[in-house]
C-alpha cells in the first residue's frame, strides 16, 4: 500500500500574526514558518502504518513557493520515503490545490492520502473533501483513530455530538485531527539522512491546472480590540461584577 | 434566483444551528429555501415549515439518509443546486465535512465560516484562528458558503409556514458505510456551544486540582476547557484544549484560570463576550485581554469562588 500525505507551510502556530499596514495581508517576512500542524499528525499516521508493515511506500506532497520545501524535509525526517514540490508563485485556493492533487494521484496511484483537517493560516478545512469528490472517493474527515483493515479503514471521526466511526473502502482520503497521534521529533540523524531522500519538483502548469483565484481578498483587517478591562480586588467583588454589571451568571 | 440552505437535524429534531444559519441565510437572500435530506425526517421538515422567512422547504426523505454521510448527502445537494444562487449549511462538522464535497462537483471555491454578510457576493470571515478578518468576494456564479452559528442570531422557530415539497432521493454512495456513533454523555454542556466555559492552565498544576474547575462548571453549568500546557502537561485530555490548534469558543462567560495568555490560547477564546482571568502573576498577558482580573493565588480563589456562587444560589440550566 502507498499512502500520499499533503503537507502545507504555514506561520507557526505560536507566532503573534500582525496585519499587514496596507490590510493587504499578514506579515510573513521574517516570520518563523513551519508544518501545519494536523498535516504533522497526517505524516505520523502514515509512517505508523508503514512501520507496523501496512504499507510499503509514504510520499509527502507539497504545493506551495519554494521554501515550502522546508516542510517536505521535516516529513522526510520522520519517515516520508518521497517528497513531491508543486510550485506555485501565487496564492491558491483549497479548489485548485485539490485539483494539483487529484493530478499527483493519477500520477503516484496512492491508496491512500492523508492531510490535516484544516490549515491554520486560511482556515478554509476544504481541501480532503474537495479531493474526495473530485476523485469520487471515500471521505473521513476529522480523524482521530484509523484502523487499517484488509480493503477498508475503520476512521474514528470527532464530530460535534461525539464520536462516529466510517468504514471507507480503500481507495480512501482522511482528514486527520490533532487527536489521532503523538507526532514524533525528527533526530539530527534523520535530518541528514532525509536530504539524501528523493524529492521532485513540478508545477502547476506542468500539471495543467489552473491556479487562478475565484476569491478576491478585498482587505485583511485586525480583529476589534478589546476595550481594557478592570481588575478586581476580592472574589466576593468578581462575582458581585459577574452578577450585577457583567450580568452573565 | 434563490438561496439553498442545508438543514442539520438527527431525523427527529433540528440542530439549533441551523436556526442560525436561517438568520444569515435571509441576510443574503429573502428567498430561503431549506433542504431536508433524512430518513423519516417529516417532523424537522414540518418545524423548518414554521421557521418565518422559510420561503419553501424541499425534503428528501430515504433510509439511505439515515447517518447523513457526505457521500450520499452531496449527490442530493448537487441535483437540487440548478435553481439556486447559494448554498448554505452551518460552519460545525457537519457542514465543514459536507460543502467542500458539494463546492468542488461544481467547481466552485467554497467560503468557509463567515461572520457576517456584508453583500451576497461579499463576505467576513476570520482567518488565522480569528487573528485577522478578511473581507472577501467570491466571483463564482454558484456560490458554496458555510457559517460561523455563533455570529448570528438563532431565527424565531413559529410563526411561519412555508410549503414543503418531496424531492427525490439521489443514487447511494456504496464505498463508504456508518458503522456507529459515541455521544459524549456529559451533564455539561459542549465546549462549542456552551454559554459558559471555565478553563484551567499549567497553574493548576496537577490533574486532580481540575476539580476545582469542575466543582465550578457543574455549579455554573459550564463547559471545562483548557490551555494546550495543561493539555500537553497530562492535567487534561486534548478535546478540552481551547486554542489556536484545538476549539475556538465563543462562550457569553470565560473564566481563565491560571492560563498565562499564550497567543495560542487567547486565538480561541478572545471573542468571547466577558472575559474573567485568574491568576497569580498581575503581569501575566491574560489580564491584557480580560474584562475582569483577579490577581490571586487559584487555590484559595476558586474554592472562594464555589462558596460565593453557592450564596448566589443560581443555577443555570
Amino acid at each position: 500500500m502507498k499512502i500520499l500525505v499533503a503537507v502545507k507551510r504555514v506561520i507557526d502556530y505560536n507566532v503573534q500574526v500582525r496585519v499587514k499596514e496596507d490590510k493587504t495581508g499578514v506579515v510573513t517576512e521574517n516570520v518563523k514558518m513551519s508544518t501545519n500542524p494536523p498535516d504533522d499528525n497526517a505524516i505520523e499516521e502514515a509512517v505508523k502504518i508503514k512501520e507496523a508493515g501496512k504499507a510499503k511506500e509514504v510520499v509527502a506532497i507539497t504545493v506551495g513557493e519554494e521554501k515550502a520545501q522546508e516542510t517536505l524535509r521535516k516529513a522526510l525526517a520522520v519517515g516520508a520515503d518521497k517528497g513531491i514540490h508543486v510550485k506555485i508563485n501565487n496564492t491558491i485556493e483549497p479548489l485548485a490545490v485539490s485539483k494539483i492533487l487529484k493530478k499527483i494521484v493519477e500520477k503516484e496511484k496512492p491508496d491512500l492520502v492523508f492531510m490535516g483537517k484544516q490549515a491554520i493560516d486560511d482556515d478554509c478545512n476544504q481541501t480532503g473533501q474537495m479531493l474526495a469528490a473530485l476523485l469520487n472517493w471515500p471521505q473521513a474527515t476529522f480523524a482521530s483513530k484509523i484502523v487499517v483493515k484488509d480493503k477498508s479503514l475503520e476512521v474514528t471521526r470527532e464530530v460535534d455530538e461525539g464520536l462516529e466511526t466510517l468504514e471507507v473502502n480503500i481507495p480512501a482520503i482522511v482528514t486527520c485531527d490533532l487527536r489521532l497521534n503523538e507526532p514524533r521529533y525528527a533526530s539530527l540523524p534523520n535530518i541528514m539522512k532525509a536530504k539524501k531522500k528523493p524529492l521532485e519538483q513540478i508545477t502547476a502548469e506542468e500539471l495543467g491546472v489552473d491556479t487562478k483565484q475565484r476569491i478576491q481578498q478585498i482587505k485583511v483587517e485586525e480583529p476589534p480590540k478589546r476595550k481594557g478591562g478592570i481588575k478586581v480586588a476580592s472574589v466576593a467583588e468578581l462575582v458581585q461584577k459577574l452578577k450585577n454589571e457583567a450580568k452573565v451568571i | 434566483m434563490s438561496v439553498l440552505l442545508i438543514a442539520e437535524h438527527d431525523n427527529k429534531e433540528l440542530k439549533p444551528f441551523t436556526l442560525n444559519a436561517i438568520t444569515a441565510a435571509t441576510q443574503i437572500d429573502k428567498e430561503l429555501h431549506v433542504l431536508v435530506i433524512g430518513n423519516k425526517a417529516d417532523g424537522v421538515a414540518k418545524s423548518i415549515s414554521q421557521v418565518p422567512n422559510v420561503k419553501k422547504v424541499i425534503h428528501v426523505d430515504n433510509e439511505i439518509y439515515e447517518n447523513y454521510l457526505a457521500e450520499n448527502f452531496t449527490s442530493v445537494i448537487i441535483k437540487y443546486a440548478e435553481n439556486h444562487s447559494h448554498l448554505l449549511c452551518s460552519a460545525n462538522t457537519f457542514g465543514k465535512n459536507l460543502m467542500p464535497r458539494v463546492a468542488a462537483l461544481l467547481d466552485t471555491s467554497q467560503v468557509s465560516d463567515i461572520i457576517k454578510v456584508i453583500s451576497p457576493d461579499t463576505f467576513l470571515r476570520p482567518i488565522y484562528a480569528g487573528n485577522a478578518f478578511a473581507t472577501i468576494k467570491t466571483n463564482d456564479q454558484k456560490k458554496c458558503i458555510t457559517i460561523r452559528p455563533t455570529s448570528f442570531d438563532p431565527a424565531p422557530t413559529s410563526g411561519g409556514s412555508a410549503e414543503i415539497v418531496k424531492g427525490e432521493a439521489a443514487e447511494a454512495f456504496s464505498l463508504s458505510k456508518f458503522v456507529k456513533r459515541e455521544e459524549v454523555k456529559s451533564d455539561r454542556p459542549e465546549l462549542g456551544t456552551a454559554r459558559v466555559v471555565i478553563s484551567g492552565g499549567r497553574g493548576m498544576q496537577k490533574a486532580e486540582n481540575f476539580k476545582l474547575i469542575t466543582a465550578i462548571a457543574d455549579k455554573l453549568n459550564a463547559a471545562v476547557g483548557a490551555s494546550r500546557a495543561a493539555v500537553d502537561a497530562g492535567y487534561i485530555s486534548n478535546d478540552h484544549q481551547v486554542g489556536q490548534t484545538g476549539k475556538v469558543v465563543v462562550p457569553d462567560l470565560y473564566i481563565a484560570v491560571g492560563i498565562s495568555g499564550a497567543i495560542q490560547h487567547l486565538a480561541g477564546m478572545k471573542e468571547s463576550k466577558v472575559i474573567v482571568a485568574i491568576n497569580k502573576d498581575g503581569e501575566a498577558p491574560i489580564f491584557s485581554i480580560a474584562d475582569y482580573g483577579l490577581e490571586a493565588d487559584l487555590f484559595e480563589a476558586l474554592p472562594q469562588f464555589l462558596d460565593e456562587l453557592n450564596k448566589l444560589n443560581t443555577i443555570q440550566k
